[in-house]
């Protein structure tokens, strides 16, 4: 076991702490607590009062939402897209990632800091042109078009996270391969990705949990209710003036609900993959 | 060959972004209205920005947002880290539910905070009312609609950063925390003198990321706000897009977009400079 420093033996000194980092948890908490709470009451209770506990449980609410936002319709749409984008973002930029760590072309240096300079480029500066040329081509409300629009956007990330991964292999490996007879696609493919894979479920998992929660390329490009994702018709929904708050707080656990569970089970991965790929490997 | 590996990447990331930003910038200097032939107007679209109220408003809010930003959520984000580095016990814990808005949907996250916290019908804001509590609705009045969305981004980011900074305060060596503790230094120096130093670079990358993610804030205010009430809550993306997408006037909201770049780009010349350290090993 590592040997860790107290920093403070005070018990005073601690009792405070644990008092800070517990009042900033209920904070962290208190607006989630009001989704779960809510998404079981009855409408005309949440006007009463939206902090009590719920009187009757209205599990109603679930069903009710599930029609209203068309989620049979939606979520489908949704985990299409989500799939799509994962499949093309890690099978894209594991390419990529790969001989840029390995400093395979002389240029890795100009490609790699192009793909830094696309991760903080305003969506706004390439969204407009995007949309009515898309529009011209029919491709508005096309699933698959979106996806390439996440996989341009969201790639640059996958490529630096996966990168750090290839960088930990050793050479050797790789010569050992080469010297083998290999030629250079089965040693990327045979030796090289079975190695990162790791890293690609890391990837995947972030892709995914990004584009099922994107909104803007979404509300703009897939505004067909046979194509809109479960983000955007529960937008609509809760949009909508005669708002059932209840209903809402449903649709909005449903969508939620798997997020987190994934979350709770990957915690490690989720955080150690989402604070990577923009601080550095 | 291996050139062969970059070109999925790069033929996407092109055509999504790189082709329509240089159209993009183009557009700025043309009337369009998406449908017909552009029409070259020279500076037209930028002089008509200068004097638009509007757009100054939009500009001054981001400027508010980004000096709320760089201080509040990163002094949080700070305190909670070296607090969870005394606390020890349970620091995973805690860092995990501080994590936890980060993956839900900020759709979902905006509608939460508006219907259920801040509405005066169904929100928690509206029951403090009926108690009698002077209490207002942020997102209603002019003054305070920007610092009811921004409470609601602070929120939802500032356990990222406590994440980050923790994981960075951990990796400072221990036995320099060790040497003086020996030495009988307060924990305060320890931090002022030692830990702060020690994960600096981590602290200037995420003020670089915030200056370049608060120029691009769209979501929350287009969900809450839509820039309201009486443009009080504009920013510069939402006023780009509903130039383009409500107006329809495109060279405008192109004009807008160049100018969100404008500040990204000095940012994101720090960011590739702090992120090319890496790339000297």
């Amino acid at each position: 076991m590592k040997h860790e420093v107290k920093l403070v033996e005070n018990r005073a000194t601690l009792i405070l702490t644990y008092t800070v980092l517990s009042i900033a948890l209920i904070i962290t908490l208190f607006p989630i607590a009001l989704l779960v709470l809510n998404s079981v009451k009855p409408a005309a209770q949440i006007v009463q009062n939206p902090l009590a506990w719920p009187e009757t449980f209205r599990w109603d609410n679930f069903t009710r939402a599930w029609e209203d936002a068309r989620f049979s319709q939606t979520m489908l749409n949704s985990v299409i897209l989500t799939a799509t984008t994962i499949v093309l973002v890690c099978t894209t930029s594991s390419l990529t990632a790969y001989v840029l760590a390995r400093r395979k072309i002389e240029s890795w240096k100009i490609v790699t800091f192009y793909l830094l300079g696309t991760t903080t480029a305003p969506i706004q500066l390439f969204l407009f042109p995007l949309y009515f040329g898309f529009a011209k081509l029919g491709l508005i409300n096309n699933t698959f078009a979106v996806a390439l629009i996440y996989t341009a956007i969201f790639s640059p990330f996958a490529v630096m996270l996966l990168r750090t991964y290839f960088l930990a292999i050793p050479r050797e490996l790789e010569e050992a391969a080469q010297i083998d007879g290999a030629n250079h696609w089965q040693v990327f493919t045979k030796v090289m990705l079975p190695i990162v894979s790791p890293g690609i479920l890391t990837v995947a998992l972030i892709i995914g949990l990004y584009s099922w929660n994107e909104f803007l390329i979404a509300t703009t490009f897939l505004q067909g209710s046979e194509n809109m994702t479960a983000v955007v018709s529960f937008f609509l929904l809760s949009g909508q003036y005669s708002s059932d708050w209840g209903e809402i707080m449903a649709a909005a656990l449903i969508i939620v609900l798997p997020v987190v569970v994934l979350f709770v089970l990957l915690q490690r991965r989720f955080i150690e993959g989402m604070a990577g790929g923009s601080v550095k490997g | 060959m291996y050139r062969l590996y970059l070109v999925p990447t790069l033929l996407i990331n092109v055509v999504i972004i790189f082709i329509p930003a240089v159209l993009t910038i183009a557009l700025a200097f043309f009337r369009w209205d998406g449908i017909t032939t552009p029409v070259f107007i020279g500076l037209q679209n930028f002089q008509a920005l200068w004097s638009d109220r509007v757009f100054w408003t939009a500009l001054t809010n981001n400027l508010i947002w980004t000096g709320i930003f760089l201080t509040i959520p990163i002094f949080m984000g700070l305190l909670a880290a070296t607090l969870l580095l005394i606390a020890r016990r349970g620091s995973m814990f805690f860092q995990v539910i501080y994590f936890l808005p980060m993956i839900i949907a900020t759709a979902i996250l905006a509608r939460v905070w508006q219907g259920m916290i801040y509405s005066p019908v169904s929100g928690v804001n509206g029951m403090l009312q009926r108690m009698g509590f002077p209490t207002i609705d942020p997102l209603s009045q002019p003054s305070t609609a920007l610092l009811g969305i921004a409470t609601v981004d602070l929120w939802h980011w500032w356990g990222f950063l406590c994440v980050i900074f923790f994981a960075a305060l951990r990796q400072v060596p221990q036995e320099q925390i060790e040497f003086a503790r020996l030495e009988g230094v307060s924990f305060w120096k320890i931090l002022r003198y030692v830990l702060i130093p020690a994960i600096w670079p981590t602290i200037t990358l995420m003020m670089i990321m915030t200056v370049i993610w608060s120029f691009l804030v769209f979501d929350f205010v287009y969900i809450l706000t839509q820039g309201g009430p009486a443009f009080s809550s504009e920013v510069l993306s939402t006023l780009a897009y509903r130039s383009a997408f409500y107006d329809l006037a495109v060279g405008k909201a192109a004009a807008v977009a160049v100018v969100i770049s404008l500040f990204g780009l000095v940012a994101t010349a720090f960011y590739i400079r702090a992120q090319a350290k890496e790339f000297h090993q």
